[in-house]
């Protein structure tokens, strides 16, 4: 399988504090990548660097054989991020919204783009809402239009289902499930929830202070360190000092 | 440079304004309680004082290009804000836009929203007060587009700002017109000022300008010189802007600015 995103040794410095301390990792194509970590471990920044909004201190990232630092607009071309974090302007309607950065990302036939995101994220009915009005649940669904509207080859997903009620949860877990199995697209998932990157992810990366402490199959991670679940594994490597593998 | 991209960014503001009544009339009303009062300050000192004589609508036209400067320069800020504001700022800058296409796009977005403010405006001065700002005859155009010129550099310079100290800038945003209106000599010649000012003034092509509207004006004269250095002055300062705002950018991205900002 082919490498889309390619991390090599990237390093995030903020002054003398290390953000990031020299990580690097591949996403094969078709393929759900999960980032864990405790708070201030590093994901944010490190998808941060992805998306071209921050720096690398050195290192280099390639999406897609394309070196980021060189081929910046190319490679936004081609990735999208959803994050609770961030939001769509609250005072426009949905279509409007859609139809926005359908334009900003050249999106070729947008009426056909967002009828077709809209059927299988049922927003057919909120297409006319106000944005702003919209349940969290809502939201996120429309949030996730947005992030696919450019029918992107690499998505970056930070705590996607955070703050969601578990049926509609489920419903995203399921929609990017079938999603990446249709389009191959590559995801790298951040994210607190443990039975969400069980369920999706075919191998995990745990951060913490800045650095790579462990990485594999949840399975096998499950396995190595002698716990019954993913969450256990998360506890034990976040509570230890350093004391990994 | 994609036209498409530029459009889309137009798009998003043109739906937020046609959306709201209350943006509209926000943009209108200011514009024309400002030079309503001006009008009838501008009638009282004409008939009031030798230096305005036979020249009625001096004090209300220099009003109204003042306020065309403000505007623009507020629009363009306002614009960029708003961003910040809807937490729609990461959105904006993962989208694959180039730098140039941003400010394009914002550049034609404030011209447009000062001009929704300024028409109506301007239009009412006629019957109110019996002044027509077409007096300046063509060369109306010329200091119209040097205020904008000059008004899009602040709105830059402000967002640069911005992008580098993040939404704790804000509250510069609202004061820079206010800080340099006193050395633009909007309502009174340059020699009003003490000598140390007048230096400052001079480098800024906002002294041009109003000097050469009063010119016109009260003299019947033109003086190209003034609207020349008004353009150079601008030509200066607008490519500093910009040089500062690929600067902030990229301050930004190494400060992680970008990612934070609205939070």
């Amino acid at each position: 399988m082919k490498n889309l995103i390619e991390v090599k040794n990237i390093k995030k410095n903020y002054g003398k504090k290390e953000a990031v301390k020299g990580i690097s990792f591949n996403v094969q194509e078709n393929e759900i990548l999960g980032l864990l970590g405790p708070n201030g471990s590093g994901k944010t920044t490190t998808i941060g660097m992805l998306l071209g909004l921050l720096k690398p201190t050195s290192g280099q990232i390639f999406i897609d054989n394309l070196k980021l630092e060189n081929h910046r607009i190319e490679i936004l071309e081609m990735i999208n991020f959803i994050s609770p974090y961030i939001e769509l302007p609250k005072k426009l309607t949905v279509k409007q919204n859609l139809n926005v950065y359908a334009k900003l990302y050249k999106v070729q036939n947008i009426e056909e783009r967002i009828e077709y995101l809209s059927e299988k994220l049922r927003i057919g009915e909120l297409l006319n809402s106000i944005t702003g009005e919209l349940s969290s649940g809502q939201k996120n669904r429309v949030s996730l239009a947005k992030a696919l509207i450019n029918e992107p080859r690499v998505l970056l997903l930070d705590e996607p289902t955070a703050s969601l009620d578990p049926e509609v949860g489920d419903f995203v877990r399921t929609f990017l499930e079938e999603y990446k199995k249709e389009k191959k697209i590559s995801v790298l998932l951040a994210s607190h929830n443990m039975s969400e990157v069980t369920r999706l992810c075919k191998s995990v990366l745990m951060m913490k202070n800045g650095e790579i402490i462990d990485q594999g199959k949840p399975d096998d991670l499950i396995t190595k360190h002698g716990r019954s679940n993913l969450e256990e594994v998360f506890l034990k490597l976040s509570r230890s000092k350093n004391e990994f593998n | 440079m994609s036209l498409t991209r530029i459009y889309g960014l137009f798009l998003r503001h043109f739906y937020l304004i046609t959306r709201s009544f209350p943006r509209v009339l926000d943009l209108v009303y200011w514009p024309t309680i400002q030079i309503t009062l001006w009008g009838f300050i501008s009638n009282f000192f004409a008939t009031h004082t030798t230096y305005y004589n036979n020249a009625v609508g001096v004090i209300l036209t220099c009003a109204i290009l003042y306020d065309f400067l403000f505007r623009t320069s507020i629009g363009f800020n306002m614009l960029f804000l708003e961003e910040i504001w809807s937490r729609n700022f990461t959105n904006l800058f993962i989208a694959p836009m180039k730098i140039g296409e941003i400010l394009t796009s914002l550049v034609i977005t404030a011209l447009i929203r000062s001009l929704i403010g300024l028409v109506p405006a301007v239009l009412l001065t006629s019957p109110l007060f019996g002044i027509s700002i077409l007096e300046l005859g063509i060369f109306l155009f010329f200091l119209f587009l040097s205020l904008y010129i000059f008004g899009i550099t602040l709105g830059i310079l402000v967002s640069s700002g911005l992008l580098r100290f993040g939404p704790s800038f804000e509250n510069i945003a609202w004061s820079t017109m206010f800080l340099l209106a006193p050395f633009g000599c909007i309502y009174y010649p340059i020699d009003t000022l003490p000598e140390v000012f007048q230096k400052i003034a001079y480098i800024l092509p906002l002294v041009y300008i109003f000097e050469e509207a009063r010119n016109i004006l009260i003299n019947q004269t033109v003086n190209i010189e003034n609207i020349y250095n008004a353009f150079i002055w601008n030509a200066l300062y607008f490519t500093l802007s910009i040089i500062l705002f690929y600067y902030s950018f990229n301050a930004a991205k190494n400060r992680g600015t970008l990612i934070n900002m609205g939070e």
